[in-house]
Parts: C-alpha cells; structure tokens; sequence
C-alpha cells in the first residue's frame, strides 16, 4: 500500500471489535483532538513557545496505545505522542508541561506510568525500549515494551541498530513508526530508500505489518497481535502505520515552502476521528447520545488540562541542581550555593 | 580464576585478603564481586562472554554466572549504551564494556544525550546506575582508534563520573564502589597497565567518591597523574630523589568529581604542580587541575602550574607513540621547570 494509494480510500470497520472498546478509542481520539486544538491555540497565545501537532494521527496513538497494558508494558516515545499519552492514562498537565518548556521530558512520573521522558533526538529511545525489554525476559515478567518514532526516526542508525537487537535477543519489542510521511519538510521518497519501513523488518528476522494509520480498528488488531505475540515469547514485530501529518511539523513550520497543500487536504478529508465514528454508527457501537456526551466530555477535559498546563508553576531555579546526580559533589554543591547568592542580590 | 588462586597468600605479613594480581583480574575480581552481591548487576558488551573480552578482564564470568547475567551483544556501541538504560529502567545494573575508547564516539549520543541526563530529565524518576567500563589511553602500540583519551569530554559532560584507576588495587575497590553508586560512571581502565601484577588487597572502598590519593608523599612539588602516567610519575619521582628532590605523586583517580581540596592541600604544601595527562593538551583535563589549583593556591605557588601531555594531534601509529606520550624526561624537564622559576 504505497502513501497514494492509501490516499482517500474509503470506510474502514470496526466489527471485529468489542463496542466498549472502540467507544474507548473514539472518547481518547476525540479528547485527544480537543487538546491538540487547545495546544495549538496556546501557542498562538504566546504560552507555548512551540507545540508539534498529532492532528490526523489519533487512530494510530490512540489504538496502537489501547493495544498496550498500562499495569505491565513500557511506552518509549519520542515528541510526537500525545495521544499516546493520553490513551495510556499519562498526567496530561505533566504531559503537556513539557511544550509550555517548563522541564524537558515532562513532569509526569516517568517510572509510575510506564510512558518514557519525552525524547528529542528521536532515534534515542528506541534502543531503550530493547534493553527494557531484555531486562524483562531476563526476571521473567510479561511487559511488552512499545517504541514509538516516526519515517524521519526510521533513517536513524540507532533504529536499525535496535532492531538488530531485538531480533538477536527475540526481545518482547514492538517497533511503531507512525509514517505520516513527512519528516519536517523531507517527503518518504527523500526518506525511505525501498518505500517501506514495515519490509525492513525482515531483513531483521521479524515480522513487518503494514497497517492503515488512518483505521483505528485496523491498528488496535496489529498492535495487539504484535504485542500478544511479543508476550507469548514471539519476540518483535514492526508496525508500520501510514498515516498523514496534515498540520505542519511544529507551530514554527511553514509546510507551503515544500509541499502541496491539496495533498494534506484530500488527507484531511479522510479524518480517522470521522471514519470510527461512521463505523461505529454502522457496527452499532455507539449512538448520537454517545457521540454528543462525549463531545462535550472531551472539551471538558481538554480545557481542564489546558488551564491546569497554563497556570502549572514554573520550575524553582533550585531544580538547577537537584537531578544531576543521585549522589551530588562537592563542585556542583559549590555552585548551586553561588547561584544561590547571586539570586539573593 | 585457578590462576589467582595460586597466587593467593596467607602470610601474615602481607594479609590473609591479599593476592599477586593484574590490573585486568582485579577488574575481574571486582566484577564477580559485584555479580555475587547483587543480583541485578549486569554485565554484557562485544566478546565478553565466551571470549572473555579481548583483554580477557570477563574471563570466566559467563561461566560462573551464565549467559543471562554476562552476554554477547552485536557489535553497535550506541545499542549497547542504550539498551543499558532501558535496563536500568526496568531496575538493573547494567555494567557495559565498550571494547576500546575510539569507540566510544559510536556512542556518544547514548551516553551524553541519554545516560548522562536521563535521571535529571525524568527529575530523578529514572535513575542510570550504568557503569560504563572503557580500556582507555594509549601505551600498547595498537591500532587507529585502540588508544584515545576522552576524559575531558565526558568529564565535561553534566550527569557523568569519571574513575580512571592507576593500579590494581584501586582498580578493585573503584570499581565496586562506581558499580554499587547509583549515578552513571565512566570507567577508564589503562590498557597499558593491564598487565601489571603486584600484590593487591581485596578490600572495601573506603574513601568516597571523589576523592585523589597521595601515592608518594614528597615536598618540592606535586606531580598530578591519572591511569596510567600515574607509573610513569612513579618513575620520574625515582628519579627525581637521587638528585634530592623530594616529588610528590599525587593519583587524582576520580576525574568527576575532582578532588579540588585534595589538590590543594598538596600543593599548599610543595608550592608547585606538574599535571600529566596523555591527552592532546588543548582543552585537556590538565587545564581544570591546573585552574583548580591556580584558584585555591594562588598565593602559595611558586611557580606556574606546568602541564606535559599528548600533543594537539590525532594518536599517532605505534613507531610514534612513544614520541607523542610523556616521557619520564619530558616530566623532569618541567620539574625543573618549576624548580627553577
């Protein structure tokens, strides 16, 4: 399924799946776009100095996420995963700390919810998640750990270099490259030498599955099997969800220096929020009360989270200091104490 | 390990836990150490299983411990460095080996970018109790990339410890203390003194991190060494006695944190410093000794702090090495140096 031919194909399905469980991925689909529509507009408020959009790829965070345990899986993602968050059951105004600049990572407890700092250099993590994942199978625990990073991360050496890994220790990994086939303003052709990401997997000894980004139901399947398999003892899968980035890269992205704007809008048109919500109506998952009841839930939560990032204190200077070390030094000591006069004057 | 055994002693006089030991088995004892104590110590890099290392410093730990607890990676440095934090994500100890310093560079990324700042990115959620041991410096004659000394860079490095041990004594007792520490320490063992036996006791650490160590007390001036030029000072001060100059030498040991009052102390007392260090002088580690000691002795010196090390070129091919590392004559020149100012 190269990028075009997926472009505006038609109704996707969700009846091979429970109706609580994709009116669970539509409510963190749809709160997931409010907030991203809020985030947006608080950088155009001046209180985030930038936020990256996921405006078009809430089927694949929210369903690819939903696959997931939160009680025993880990989440390695990098900037772009604040659906993922979300439907993993992330602190959002810790989540959402991070694009107001307040701390790099975030300032949700990484380690109570299993969801990784969040990572710039965007191929970092993913041999993270790889050593987890051998640290697990070494206790004998059933975690699955979940890479998240997108066509841009898949160039990345340390990509490849994990996926080398994972296949030689059959590590319980699921790779999840969102392919919303633009990397800042490099389209897949400039990208992906071969159009696929997913049939790199093979050459790693592991399985690659294209998946419709865009089809919620699709994606939920895939990552589940992935990570059902990866439990089992299966080892990893890549997934490859190919999906759209209808906004630009960044609030700071001009998208009309290098590309053609009716592209993103026949993209646009096929919104996966608009596609599970027909197909729920026609599956019988869901009715307008439900729809209407979780609209205004959504924009609830969404402008509960927007007020409590906009209004969350800014870090003491003290913080500085305090998480370089476990064990600080003396030197550090030295100057946290220095810092400390100079603010006094 | 039957080898150390043999060499085991029981007499009095030199101590019931002392054994002959190399510089490679007393990293090999420190680490079996570690892997008997806690069961979360990890210890996994190229060619450390069945091999035992290419300087055999993991000979027998895969034996003795298995191929979960000691294993074989692929050849990828930066994966190695980052599957060592997801590991200490999921609560190990990672301790990787990264075969020789010149590849380290592969994985600077992991190391700067994610091992050094993972516990101040996450606000101290996700400690990195990774202990990176590296053979490090140069002195063996081996080829491109085999001899490299990158204290500097990751001494520089916010997030990181820095050990480089000069004997195998304090080879064992380093070790077990920048395993058991819950941030990240860059090991750097001198290739060149791998092979050195002497007579080690298997003790406890008992000076805290960050702390040097006066190897040779002496009252005309401080010689400031690290790895292995901590031998090579050894030899200068020999030397330097028979003509009655008294040197002291003194193993900074731990080159983050630096044990500025340590420095101090020495130098207030011998009123001048010589830094050696086998990196490329530009930006070398020499300069923050010699700042450190600028700073808090400036009106005990007598002299300018002198620096001899590599020089501002690439490491050089064997035939050349010798040129290119401190020679015992060009420390005594400085000696002299500051001797004479």
């Amino acid at each position: 399924m190269p990028p075009e031919e997926s472009t505006g194909q038609g109704a996707i399905t969700v009846a091979h799946l429970a109706p609580e469980l994709t009116r669970g991925l539509y409510r963190d689909m749809r709160t997931a776009r409010d907030l991203d529509t809020e985030a947006i507009a608080l950088q155009r408020q001046g209180v985030f100095p930038a936020y990256v959009s996921v405006r078009g790829q809430e089927a694949a965070q929210v369903a690819s996420a939903t696959a997931l345990d939160p009680a025993r899986d880990f989440v390695f993602p990098t900037y772009r995963e604040m659906a993922v968050a979300l439907a993993y059951g992330v602190e959002m105004v810790g989540y959402m700390a991070t694009h107001r600049a307040l701390w790099h990572g975030g300032l949700y407890d990484v380690m109570g919810s299993r969801f990784g700092a969040i990572n710039a250099v965007v191929g970092g993590p993913v041999p993270h998640a790889v050593g987890w994942a051998v640290g697990e199978r070494l206790r004998g625990d059933q975690g699955v750990a979940m890479a998240y990073f997108g066509d841009g991360a898949s160039s990345e050496g340390d990509v490849h270099e994990a996926m080398n890994f994972a296949g030689v220790f059959t590590a319980p990994v699921v790779f999840f490259c969102q392919n919303n086939q633009w990397a800042l303003s490099v389209p897949n052709e400039r990208q992906v030498a071969g159009g696929s990401i997913a049939a790199r997997a093979e050459g790693y000894g592991m399985p690659g599955v294209l998946v419709d980004g865009n089809d919620a139901g699709a994606v939920y399947a895939a990552t589940d099997e992935a990570v059902q398999r990866a439990r089992e003892g299966g080892g990893p899968t890549v997934i490859e969800a190919l999906t759209y980035r209808v906004e630009p890269h960044s609030t700071s992205d001009d998208p009309g220096r290098y590309r053609d704007e009716a592209v993103a809008d026949r993209w646009r048109q096929r919104d996966p929020i608009d596609l599970l919500r027909t197909a729920m109506l026609q599956a019988e998952h869901a009715d307008e009360a439900f729809f209407a009841t979780v609209a205004t839930e959504a924009a609830q939560r969404a402008e509960q989270i927007r007020d409590g990032v906009a209004s969350a204190p800014e870090p003491d200077g003290s913080e500085l200091f305090t998480h370089v070390f476990r064990e600080t030094t003396e030197e550090l000591t030295r100057q946290h104490r220095t810092w400390q006069e100079e603010v006094e004057l | 390990m039957t080898e150390l055994i043999e060499h085991e002693h029981t007499d009095a006089a030199v101590g019931p836990r002392t054994v002959e030991l190399s510089m490679q088995q007393a990293i090999n004892r420190a680490l079996h150490t570690l892997l008997t104590e806690d069961p979360d110590v990890l210890v996994f890099g190229e060619d450390v299983g069945a091999l035992g290392g290419v300087f055999r410093v993991t000979d027998g730990l895969q034996k003795e411990f298995g191929d979960q607890r000691v294993f074989d990676t692929p050849l990828a440095e930066s994966a190695i460095m980052g599957m060592a934090v997801g590991l200490a994500m999921n609560g190990w100890r990672p301790v990787p080996e990264l075969q020789f310093d010149g590849f380290a560079y592969p994985a600077i990324d992991q190391i700067v970018n994610q091992v050094a700042r993972m516990n101040y990115r996450t606000r101290g959620a996700a400690p990195m109790p990774i202990t990176l041991r590296l053979p490090s410096f140069g002195g063996i004659q081996a080829p491109e990339h085999h001899g490299e000394s990158l204290e500097a860079l990751f001494a520089h490095t916010p997030g990181l410890k820095v050990a480089a041990p000069s004997d195998p004594a304090e080879a064992y007792s380093l070790l077990l203390q920048s395993v058991r520490s819950d941030d990240p320490v860059v090991f750097m063992e001198p290739k060149a003194r791998y092979w050195d036996r002497r007579p080690v006791q298997l003790s406890e650490p008992t000076d805290p991190i960050g702390t040097s160590r006066i190897v040779r007390p002496g009252r005309h001036a401080t010689l400031v060494a690290w790895g292995a030029m901590v031998h090579k000072c050894l030899q200068v001060a020999e030397l330097a006695a028979e003509d009655g100059v008294e040197l002291e030498v003194l193993d900074l040991r731990w080159l983050k944190p630096i044990d500025a009052a340590g420095l101090a102390a020495s130098v207030a007392r011998t009123k001048r410093a010589v830094v050696v260090h086998e990196a490329p002088l530009t930006a070398g580690l020499g300069a923050e000794v010699s700042t450190l000691i600028t700073e808090n002795c400036f009106r005990d010196l007598a002299a300018p702090v002198q620096r001899v090390t590599g020089f501002d070129v690439p490491y050089p091919a064997g035939p050349l090495e010798p040129q290119y590392l401190p020679t015992i004559d060009r420390v005594l020149l400085a000696v002299q140096r500051t001797l004479e100012y």
